[in-house]
């Protein structure tokens, strides 16, 4: 079922911070730490969660700031500033909210997106 | 349910007014009719801080009465309207333009006069008296052509006169009936150190003098002659010899008086007429008058509690006071000149430092009855608080007194003090009520002042309320933490420094050097902040872009469905019929919803991420430039029109701000920041509502600071006057580059500055007499801002790099379909969910 997508070249993701891609009519936003996970290139961490936040019913999560509180790596939405955890969607503020999170690597200088597979263990796949 | 019963005040006073406020508060609101006579021009105001009028305080700040507050409440103010006589057996009160009002509940709060002496010579030209605003615009006047000013009553009254007539730049004696300053509240070795702070000031006192006359002076307008022979020669008498009841109306209708005046009144603060009450001067309370607010305040609030048959009593008031007389604290508490029997005195004296201190104490030294401080009134609260509590003193109570050189602290801790203990008198605010506000959710001195009013009325009690306020927080395990967030264990006031300092350029350097973990939304945009005052480079430059709130990430104003507004700068609201134009164009062409904004410019609304571009190459083709609307830094400067086309204008308002706003745009503050320039004192700009206002008056434009509208609105406070343009602008750069140094994240310049440890005086000392040293950084600071300014709009549309981001979606072109709009009142709007609903079901048929 292992079903990789190319969505972009690694040179248009932004540095430690967030773009939206279209997938399938699912529009996912992919973030990338190159910087702070303090790993360039290939081992940088890179995360894929839905772009639409349910607290502001607005596709806007790529454009959220990312970091990490107590740990876990967050996106915070830039319209009501609610977390998500990045590996498990999981909303900080509302543990009942959960936004999709989706397998994302980068393969060759390509990010690729496998839309059925979700990370494994709450570790993303690199 | 009956009709409503008609209650008539008579006199709009500190003490009427606050009687009108605790009525419309209370329940029994509905069932009564108000009706208030006022005599004077103008609604109640402040007569305590009377003398502020001189240094700047205008009348509007003066007033006690909210805008709108008659109407808000059906209340009938019958203004610069007298009373004149009361029919008892009709209940009829009529005024002197004729109008005949019936009551059913009457209420005197016709206050007091000022006691004139019958000297001959008392009513000639320029004697003048100290009650009400007309009085003091007299004494300005006057003071114009006049030099010396001589105030006869060295009493707390008398003394403020002598500040205002100091404020005015005249010679200025206080002459005195009694051997001494303040003798009501003072002992003779109180008042002699008075005496000597006071002729430091260079005020010049002459006390047990008895003025005999007063005649046509030679140098001057006025000469006093004195019983001892001595003359005085000065232009202006000023009477502040104490004050007189109002009780002519209540004399005229029958109703007891005192031998000496004043309105008799029981505990219920009732005349010898069942339906007539007197409160606050004018009433006499078991042979006393009260001629301060706070026993008035109470003796209203007794009279709304008997209207709602509620037990109330008043039973006296405690005459402690504690105030600032040209700047020497000045305090009294209790039985201060020890008449108690067998009361004992201690006293502490210090002619180096200029500090008197006297305690009187029960004669089995457990009891505080009474004290005075002269020179250092640091210890009133506590002290207050042992005596009005009854309070066990320690075993040596003099240490409360003696100056304490080391660290042990013999203040009383507010935990010592019972909840029933009234924390501010003016409002009568008990430890209680400020606990349970506290618990209530107000953690800031300004939250707690706003909720239960303590500390509002004469100040007196601020350090004791935020002495409660600290303990009942650390109580609830609110440990203060003033780390920024958990990735840095620093205020933003040392990260700056941090910055500064060690040359970072970078957040991931101030992280790998002073933080951990990856940063959050707290840390990135705060720190982003402050490189971007510091160095001034690019907010989307590759090491800064990650750090960026979406606003300033975008160069825009995120709005709820996702898109964005774009707002152009409009220096000082000026804008050519062209510009506006090109303006239109835009915003017809991208189909965006237009809006004027209240800083005196146009938002743009309904953009799309991947049309900002577009719409900036147009609005900078046509001479706009970036408003940072998006940023937290200068947003606008607002300007009335000014001296250039407005009949009173006195100053070129617009020029100024237009100057002002090229000076500082791009400036990236702690929040943002509003300026607003005013060509006169009709304030159209409503520049005292701003962090930073200017009003233009004829000797130079006057400096406002720390003011702002929102959630909290905050009148902004005088800071320099009569100021040329280029020391305005001077005192502009160090304070603002002094906020953006040291305020907190998301720090107004208000919450800045009331928090600061000396509050206004200590920001003039660090900002006008350069008291830290640090003004040259502080301007060579912000004209490395200045210098570096840039376009943010234009950088970004002239490079690729920067412009990648604005896209949807990285992988197609397609914009985003979850933005639907849909038209109200010929404009654009986001769809509501059953709109979008509705247009979904539209494309799917």
């Amino acid at each position: 079922m292992a079903k990789w997508i190319d969505v972009c070249s690694v040179d248009d993701l932004q540095p430690d911070s967030g773009v939206c891609a279209l997938l399938e009519g699912e529009q996912v936003a992919i973030f990338w730490m190159p910087v702070l996970s303090g790993a360039e290139g290939p081992d940088a961490k890179i995360y894929a969660v839905g772009n639409y936040d349910p607290f502001g019913n607005a596709n806007v999560l790529s454009r959220g700031l990312i970091g990490d509180i107590g740990g876990q790596p967050v996106v915070a939405s830039p319209l009501y500033k609610q977390h998500y955890n990045l590996q498990t969607g999981v909303c900080l503020e509302d543990e009942t909210v959960k936004i999709p999170v989706y397998a994302v690597r980068i393969d060759n200088g390509s990010v690729q997106i496998n839309l059925s597979s979700l990370p494994q263990d709450g570790e993303p796949a690199l | 349910m009956s009709e409503k019963q008609t209650v008539v005040v008579i006199g709009n006073g500190m003490v009427g007014q606050y009687f009108l406020a605790n009525l419309v508060d209370s329940i029994i609101k509905e069932q009564y009719q108000i009706v208030t006579f006022c005599e004077e021009p103008r609604v109640a105001y402040d007569r305590v801080h009377l003398s502020a009028f001189f240094t700047g305080t205008t009348v509007k700040e003066l007033s006690l009465v909210e805008d709108g507050f008659f109407e808000h409440n059906g209340i009938t103010i019958h203004l610069g309207d007298k009373a004149v006589t009361i029919n008892r057996v009709a209940k009829t009160v009529t005024s002197a333009k004729g109008l005949t009002i019936t009551y059913d509940k009457l209420v005197l709060a016709t206050g007091s006069y000022p006691f004139v002496p019958p000297v001959p010579g008392h009513d000639r030209a320029q004697c003048l008296v100290y009650r009400t605003i007309e009085d003091l615009e007299a004494i300005a006047a006057a003071a114009k052509t006049g030099k010396v000013g001589t105030v006869v009553g060295g009493g707390l009254l008398g003394l403020e006169a002598a500040k205002a007539l100091m404020d005015l730049g005249l010679e200025t004696h206080v002459v005195e009936f009694a051997p001494r300053l303040m003798a009501v509240q003072l002992d003779d070795a109180g008042g002699a150190m008075l005496r000597r702070k006071i002729e430091n000031l260079g005020v010049i006192v002459h006390t047990g003098k008895n003025t005999s006359i007063i005649t046509d002076g030679e140098q001057c307008v006025n000469l006093m002659c004195f019983a001892d022979g001595e003359q005085l020669e000065t232009d202006i008498v000023l009477f502040s010899a104490g004050i007189r009841p109002r009780d002519e109306l209540a004399r005229d209708c029958g109703l007891e008086v005192g031998q000496r005046g004043g309105i008799i009144i029981d505990n219920q603060c009732r005349t010898s007429d069942d339906s007539i009450y007197a409160i606050g001067e004018c009433a006499l309370w078991n042979g006393m008058i009260y001629g301060l607010v706070a026993p008035g305040y109470t003796m209203a609030r007794t009279v709304v509690a008997d209207l709602a048959g509620n037990e109330a009593g008043f039973t006296g008031a405690d005459m402690s006071t504690k105030l600032k007389l040209m700047g020497v604290d000045v305090a009294s508490i209790g039985d201060a000149h020890a008449k108690t029997q067998g009361a004992m005195v201690y006293s502490y004296q210090n002619g180096d430092s200029e500090v008197y201190k006297r305690l009187v104490v029960s004669q089995d030294k457990k009891q505080l009855l009474g004290a005075v401080l002269v020179g250092d009134a640091s210890g009133y609260g506590t002290l207050l608080q042992y005596c009005l509590n009854g309070i066990e003193l320690p075993a040596y109570p003099d240490a409360l007194i003696l100056p304490h050189r080391s660290d042990e602290s013999v203040g009383l801790g507010p935990d010592a003090l019972p909840v029933s203990a009234q924390i501010c008198s003016c409002y009568d605010v008990t430890k209680g009520a400020i606990c349970s506000a506290i618990e209530g959710g107000c953690m800031t001195m300004g939250a707690l002042k706003a909720e239960t009013k303590a500390a509002t009325g004469c100040g007196g009690c601020a350090a004791l309320l935020k002495s409660v306020l600290d303990s009942e927080l650390s109580k609830q395990g609110f440990a203060v933490n003033t780390d920024l967030c958990e990735h840095f264990a620093y205020t933003r006031q040392d990260l700056h420094n941090l910055i500064r300092v060690e040359k970072i350029l970078t957040f991931s350097e101030l992280l790998h050097k002073h933080g951990k973990g990856k940063g959050c939304e707290i840390c990135k945009p705060t720190i982003a902040n402050i490189l971007a005052s510091q160095w001034n480079e690019h907010i989307l430059e590759k090491d800064h872009l990650g750090l960026q709130d979406t606003n300033d990430t975008f160069l825009a104003n995120m709005q709820k469905d996702g898109t964005y507004s774009v707002v152009p700068r409009i220096t000082g609201g000026e804008i050519s019929p062209d510009m506006l134009i090109a303006l239109g164009q835009v915003g017809k062409k991208y189909q965006l919803y237009t809006k004027i904004t209240g800083g005196q410019r146009v938002d743009l609304f309904g953009a799309r991420v991947d049309q900002l571009p577009h719409i900036w190459k147009e609005l900078i083709d046509a001479g706009f430039e970036s408003g940072h609307a998006y940023g937290k830094s200068l947003r606008t400067v607002k300007s009335c029109v000014g001296s250039t086309w407005c009949r009173y204008g006195v100053d070129d308002s617009v020029g100024l701000a237009i100057e002002l706003e090229n000076r500082y745009k791009g400036l990236r503050s702690p929040h943002k920041i509003k300026f607003a320039v005013s060509g006169c004192t009709r304030e159209c700009a409503e520049a005292q509502g701003k962090d930073v206002g200017i009003i233009a008056t004829e000797n130079g434009w006057n400096l406002y600071v720390c003011g702002n509208g929102g959630m909290k609105p905050r009148h902004a406070d005088l800071f320099a006057t009569g100021l040329d343009k280029e020391t305005l602008i001077k005192y502009i750069d160090r304070f603002l580059s002094f906020y953006v140094r040291t305020a907190d994240r998301l720090q107004r310049t208000s919450v800045w500055m009331e928090n600061m440890e000396g509050g206004l005086d200590y920001l003039k000392s660090v900002v006008i007499e350069d008291k830290l040293g640090l003004c040259d950084q502080l301007e060579q600071q912000m004209q490395y801002v200045i210098n570096t300014y840039q376009c943010e709009w234009k950088t970004t549309i002239e490079d690729e790099a920067k412009l990648k981001r604005f896209r949807h979606f990285i992988n197609s072109d397609q914009p985003d379909d979850n933005i639907v709009f849909v038209e109200e009142r010929g404009q654009i709007r986001p769809a509501d969910s059953d709109e979008r609903k509705h247009f979904k079901l539209m494309e799917i048929a």
